[in-house]
């Protein structure tokens, strides 16, 4: 009886991820392919363009230096912030790990409170609170340690400060369960072979968090360099990542070829660093990290 | 002429009340018309539920919050047609989603005059109205009509407010005197670099350019110096807002202290008791609103809608809410006090002590300014 199903089939295999494959390729590969399709269309005005086919819309990309500083800057935004939450992240998940606290599922839940509230009015709290009439402007003001307001609104660092109040948690997060992942008896044959409580971090939970430390930092900067609200409401123009161009493009020049273009820009170059990830560390940290 | 069972019946009521039906006729005409009514043939189910909302997109904010009180509650609790409303906070953002939606999905727009007329235009988005169901169309301005229709014979829209972008400015820091002698050039003072803002708009930064530069904003003749002027306001500004919310919240705060405004904002915030000034410079760039109708829409209510936001009455009582002056020509409509006092209001209906952008001259240079403009406004 060959046409009997046995438990290892191909076909029931097929039948069990086709209903997440279609899900793939209606709601992502189909997206993009059209969006790709978009980028060799012909822009005529704010709003209009036809099907005709031309590579103007790349050929500027590739020529105009504009598009390429930006591309830059945002990476280096991207990368500056990442760093920043895996340096400030690791600590707080080492201390959720190692506490001994009965009651750690406080401390976790206190890591994704945040996102009970909008992330749109989270980024707002910081006007208040780095505005000129914010509360540490105001602090300052009244006991006279400054006479003028300190310009801490409105550029690149309020924008990195944004990035990382929305960030920081899935640092957090990945990184502690990656030492949630750690055979805590290494530590404890590493410390009765004579480590010092800082060579058994060292050489046995830092080299085995890292993989979490890496993921952490990869959904960080991909996250960071995709962002558009954060630079938009704490940065000044001047401060616009290139999501914010994507933005403009489409939603201010009406100009939806060449917006698509820089979409596939971003998208390729944000692929790009999750390839290598996936090569050298794969995607499962990840996974773990997100899913908990 | 297609009109609302609504519309009907009141009409058939005045006809009898004045005396132009019998009274056999009307309650012939009216009997029809319950029947009809009550009829319940699936199809006419659907008809009905078809009308009985009118989508509605605007600026939001103290604009759209007296629009909505004093036009859309009293017109939904007449004809029982509901008013959902969005909002947008910039009209290129509504564009963009009304090209992405099937027609019908977003109805009527407050839209910015003609110079966004073009691009719905240019888009295949608008309708055709019927001008025979908007009676209250006669009291409008006629010259606020006649951009409209010189773009297209056939109106998609219809004019319903006006004002000016002038400079606004905290009366702490700048004095009235200071304003009205520097004028347009206070976005340029190097004295306040750091507290100037401005509309994150490329006509509004070009416009304000050209005044800087002494050229005419509809006939401009050299582009490089009104690129140098619009970087360098955009060296001197803390922020370039992007919404009326954020312009309040900015002026209110105290964050900036001189900027370009919207004059019906502005007076929202004197109105709310603080400390700001206004001022209309020569050559200000005025504009106009417009209740525009796209395609898909239900007409007969959306023109029923636009008729109610155009009667005298209401259209007194949105203007006095949103501290912009109304369409209605001021020759044939008695206005309020309060509306003759607001900023850009022009007594004689003729709109001649205005400056109105040249619609043909923007659209033809929309394109390539926009373009500039966002590159500049990001530091290039």
């Amino acid at each position: 009886m060959n046409n009997r199903w046995t438990l290892y089939d191909p076909r029931l295999a097929w039948m069990l991820i086709a209903p997440v494959l279609l899900l793939l390729i209606f709601f992502l590969v189909l997206p993009i392919a059209v969006m790709a399709a978009y980028t060799f269309f012909t822009f005529v005005t704010a709003g209009v363009e036809t099907s005709t086919l031309t590579t103007a819309n790349w050929q500027e990309f590739f020529t105009d230096s504009y598009y390429s500083g930006f591309l830059l800057k945002t990476l280096r935004v991207g990368a500056i912030t990442a760093l920043l939450c895996g340096v400030l992240g690791y600590f707080p998940a080492y201390f959720i790990w190692a506490t001994t606290f009965k009651h750690k599922w406080l401390l976790l839940l206190l890591l994704i409170v945040p996102f009970w509230i909008s992330f749109t009015i989270r980024t707002f709290s910081w006007i208040n609170i780095l505005g000129e009439q914010g509360v540490i402007n105001v602090a300052l003001l009244k006991l006279g340690i400054i006479s003028e307001p300190l310009p801490m609104l409105y550029n690149e660092g309020a924008v990195i400060l944004g990035l990382l109040h929305f960030l920081l948690p899935y640092m957090i997060l990945n990184v502690y369960v990656s030492l949630e992942g750690i055979d805590r008896t290494l530590i404890s044959a590493a410390r009765s072979m004579g480590c010092t409580s800082a060579q058994a971090f060292r050489e046995v939970t830092l080299p085995l968090s890292l993989p979490g430390l890496a993921a952490g930092l990869l959904l960080c900067f991909v996250l960071a360099a995709g962002s558009y609200v954060t630079p938009q409401l704490l940065g000044s123009g001047r401060d616009a990542l290139f999501g914010n161009l994507i933005y403009d493009t489409i939603m201010g020049e009406l100009n939806w070829p060449m917006g698509a273009t820089l979409s596939i820009v971003l998208f390729v170059v944000l692929g790009f660093f999750a390839a290598i990830y996936t090569r050298y560390m794969g995607m499962s940290q990840i996974v773990k990290g997100l899913g908990g | 002429m297609k009109l609302t069972t609504t519309t009907r019946l009141e009409r058939l009521q005045d006809r009898y009340a004045n005396g132009d039906l019998s009274r056999r006729t009307f309650l012939t005409l009216t009997a029809a018309a319950a029947a009809a009514a009550g009829l319940d043939m699936p199809w006419m189910r659907q008809a009905l539920a078809a009308v009985e909302e009118v989508r509605f997109d605007g600026w939001g904010g103290t604009v759209q919050e007296a629009i909505d009180k004093y036009a859309f509650q009293p017109y939904t609790a007449k004809t029982k047609i509901k008013v959902v409303q969005g909002t947008f906070g910039d009209e290129d953002e509504i564009i963009t989603k009304i090209k992405t939606a099937k027609p019908g999905d977003y109805q009527v727009i407050h839209s910015s005059g003609v110079n966004y007329y073009i691009k719905y235009v240019n888009g295949g988005l608008t309708s055709e109205i019927n001008e025979a169901n908007i009676p209250n169309m006669a009291n409008v301005l006629q010259p606020m009509i006649e951009p409209f229709r010189k773009l297209t014979p056939k109106l998609s829209a219809v004019p319903y407010d006006y004002g000016t972008t002038g400079i606004a400015y905290n009366t702490k820091v700048i004095s009235p005197e200071e304003a009205k002698e520097k004028g347009a050039a206070l976005l340029l003072d190097k004295k306040y670099a750091g507290k100037v803002g401005g509309y994150s708009d490329m006509t509004t930064r070009v416009w304000y350019a050209a005044l800087a530069t002494g050229q005419d904003p509809n006939n401009i003749k050299d582009m490089d110096t009104i690129w140098a002027k619009v970087r360098e306001t955009r060296d001197l500004a803390k922020k370039f807002w992007s919404s009326g919310a954020e312009l309040m919240d900015l002026l209110s705060k105290g964050e900036i202290v001189v900027t370009d405004a919207w004059s019906g904002r502005v007076a929202a915030l004197q109105d709310q008791g603080h400390p700001i000034g206004y001022l209309d410079p020569a050559g200000s760039y005025a504009w106009m609103e417009d209740m525009l109708i796209l395609k898909g829409s239900p007409m007969a209510e959306s023109e029923e809608l636009i008729n109610f936001m155009l009667d005298p009455a209401t259209s007194i009582a949105v203007a006095e809410g949103q501290s912009y002056p109304p369409s209605l020509d001021p020759t044939k409509v008695k206005l309020t006090e309060k509306i003759e006092k607001l900023p850009a209001f022009d007594k004689t209906g003729t709109m001649k002590s205005l400056t109105f952008a040249d619609p043909t001259y923007w659209a033809n240079n929309e394109d390539a300014w926009t373009k500039q403009w966002n590159r500049i406004s990001k530091g290039a």
